[in-house]
């Protein structure tokens, strides 16, 4: 077993152990913390793939900050995880019978898996012999130009979304006024008073 | 290389800048006070721009090296799209407004949604598919919800939010075992890869990516959320739902099918058309014991759904042109039934029980006058033009060799005949009840009867509705 294979299969082995255990521990921040290590270990398989701005994307961006988020949110909510548990418990035969179907259309799906000849070819590099983060850069703002902007208006549409259906104006809260604070005079809104020892004011 | 790419693409960046500059403006000055103003001019920018397209050239033309296709079909679903967004944003005004709905995000939103929908029509590229699909879902969930303060919308948005994410799962699994068969995402690269036979590989991801657009255009058994989302969700937003979005997805399931998989096409016909007589019986039946007229409207969708799909399962250029001139006149009779339902009020509140209409033509003689067009129309009565929709994708089925399937939709239609007729019944024949309002803005008014004139007058020659799909079909199937 070369050393690439023997990484892979510790990877895939930790990914779908982590994926595993996500769904199935009881404590949601046990759930969280599995979370991460299936990530990681899907970083490492996009390494061994040769994708390695994906690998350290994956890391910064998931890892770093959405599971840390993904933490704070089950940590902060007083979610009864228990009782979401129960509900699902009465669907479990019906989805245990979904999934196994899907597995076994899966597995005749992969067990004859065949490429087109001409996919290699397809598949290959658009840009040759450079590495990742370069490669991208040469054709994000020309070829994929389109879809990056789109990817952008549909941030867009997100947080209008999040602002539309959750900012509510209230009227009887204070609000800062920065111009008033910027035209404060300081000769009027406070006055000095020299007390005197012994004396009060 | 750019430069061109962007002016093939220019009529959605101008949508898109429009919509920023919009939404920048109405933060910075009077927030919701300019809405209804900016209804206003979106919809002039919507007719505008869908002028503008339907003028332009009739050549096919590609950007960003095909993952963006320009062609004839691309601009007919684009028209329609873009004409029936400035109907509905006319119509929702007023009722927005007097319910106190109409925030300036609504019309930014709607534009952002049809910008989706017109990088859907136009893709080349399961990625840009995607794209547009979430850009344009993404926008129709928070609209959904837009009455933040009633459970119903928020319900509907949620449940649209959720199933929605499951169908683009299901689409993207379908996308991916697509893109590991073939090796790439341009669907010039996905039709040169299948044509020596379909292996198992990417007849998986057909019939995922099948589940998925079934979903968008709510085809049975892919259809439960419509009925509940389009209740719970404002009328006007439930008119734009049934419009617009199912143009774009109908057209973008027909630019698959197509493009990508256009030399297997025996692998899909068994699918759609199992969709199609599903969706038919099913939206049929079920309609029966509805009360609620925009359920009643959503089951009635679901249907016509299937009568499209009908067309499409053909799999032929006059298959293709069936489906378009269907959604054609779709669009317009809907766009008629919601001006109806919109000004259905009782003290000022919407009312949506189909018992209020009881002996309604005494009333409103002319109002009820052109419901029963439009509900006869939609029924496919001779010889309103909702009649000659049917009857295209009734011989598109024939010809196609799907004889049992052409049998089936008769069948299917006169069954969905019943529940038109008894909301006709109720409003000639009924007993008398409390009257509705005598209301209804002039726009309500006049979509109601702009469209039921063209169910009358557009069967001497569907407005020339026939050549120009013909001409959008024949640059799709080839």
């Amino acid at each position: 077993m070369t050393p690439a294979a023997f990484a892979f299969y510790c990877f895939a082995v930790a990914a779908l152990g982590g994926g595993l255990m996500t769904v199935v521990s009881r404590n949601p921040v046990h759930s969280v913390l599995w979370l991460i290590l299936t990530f990681l270990s899907s970083a490492g398989l996009f390494v061994l793939l040769g994708a390695e701005f994906l690998a350290m994307l994956l890391m910064i961006v998931y890892v770093g900050a959405v599971m840390v988020l993904f933490l704070f949110v089950v940590m902060m909510l007083d979610v009864d995880f228990a009782a979401l548990k129960g509900e699902m418990a009465k669907y479990m035969p019906l989805a245990l019978l979904i999934g196994i179907i899907l597995l076994m259309q899966l597995a005749l799906a992969f067990g004859v898996w065949e490429f087109d000849v001409g996919a290699v070819e397809r598949a290959a590099n658009p840009v040759e012999d450079v590495y990742n983060t370069q490669g991208l850069g040469l054709v994000l703002y020309d070829r994929y130009f389109l879809l990056f902007q789109l990817a952008g208006l549909i941030l867009l549409v997100a947080m209008i979304g999040a602002i539309v259906l959750t900012l509510r104006h209230r009227s009887d809260v204070k609000r800062q006024n920065v111009l008033a604070q910027m035209y404060r005079d300081p000769a009027k809104a406070m006055e000095l008073k020299d007390v005197k020892p012994g004396q009060g004011l | 290389m750019i430069g061109t790419d962007l002016q093939i693409i220019l009529p959605e960046i101008v949508l898109s800048v429009f919509a920023m500059v919009a939404l920048l403006g109405a933060v910075y000055t009077t927030k919701d006070k300019a809405a209804g103003l900016l209804v206003w001019g979106t919809a002039g920018i919507f007719v505008i721009v869908g002028l503008w397209i339907g003028t332009t050239g009739d050549e096919t033309r590609e950007a960003f090296a095909g993952s963006f296709v320009d062609d004839g079909f691309a601009r007919f679903a684009k028209v329609l799209i873009l004409f029936s967004a400035a109907a509905i944003l006319l119509m929702s005004q007023e009722y927005l407004a007097r319910r106190d709905l109409l925030r300036f995000e609504y019309p930014v939103l709607v534009t952002l949604a049809v910008v989706g929908m017109m990088v859907m029509v136009s893709a080349g590229d399961l990625i840009a598919l995607y794209m547009g699909l979430e850009l344009q879902s993404l926008a129709l969930y928070v609209v959904a919800s837009l009455r933040r303060d009633s459970v119903k919308s928020t319900e509907a948005g949620l449940k649209y939010f959720v199933l929605g994410a499951l169908s683009s799962g299901l689409l993207l699994y379908g996308a991916s075992l697509t893109y590991g068969y073939a090796g790439s995402t341009l669907f010039s690269d996905i039709v040169a890869s299948s044509v020596d036979g379909v292996s198992l590989g990417l007849l998986f991801g057909l019939v995922f990516l099948c589940a998925g657009f079934a979903f968008k255009v709510s085809a049975a058994p892919f259809h439960m959320w419509t009925p509940d989302v389009y209740e719970g969700a404002p009328t006007p937003i439930t008119a734009f739902f049934a419009t617009a979005p199912k143009v774009a997805a109908m057209a973008l399931f027909g630019r698959v099918m197509f493009d990508a998989f256009g030399v297997v096409v025996a692998d899909w016909q068994q699918i759609v058309a199992f969709l199609s007589v599903v969706s038919m019986f099913l939206g049929s039946i079920a309609a029966i014991g509805q009360r609620n007229i925009k359920r009643l409207m959503a089951y009635s969708s679901i249907t016509h759904m299937g009568f499209a799909l009908m067309g499409l399962a053909a799999g032929t250029v006059l298959g293709v042109q069936a489906m378009l001139i269907y959604m054609a006149i779709y669009v317009v009779m809907n766009l008629g039934t919601f001006a109806f339902i919109l000004s259905m009020e009782k003290d000022g509140m919407p009312v949506t029980d189909i018992d209020a209409l009881q002996m309604y033509s005494a009333r409103e003689p002319l109002k009820a006058l052109a419901m029963l067009i439009l509900l006869f129309s939609l029924a496919g009565v001779p010889p309103l033009v909702g009649f000659f929709g049917k009857l295209y994708v009734l011989r598109a089925a024939y010809d196609g060799g799907l004889a049992w399937l052409a049998v089936a939709g008769v069948v299917a239609s006169v069954i969905g005949a019943f529940y038109y007729l008894r909301i006709v019944y109720f409003m000639y024949f009924g007993e008398e009840r409390e009257p509705l309002d005598r209301n209804g803005s002039p726009v309500l008014w006049g979509v109601l009867m702009v469209s039921a004139a063209i169910m009358v007058f557009g069967v001497i020659n569907l407005f020339g509705v026939e050549p120009l799909a013909a001409a959008a079909a024949d640059t799709l199937v080839n």
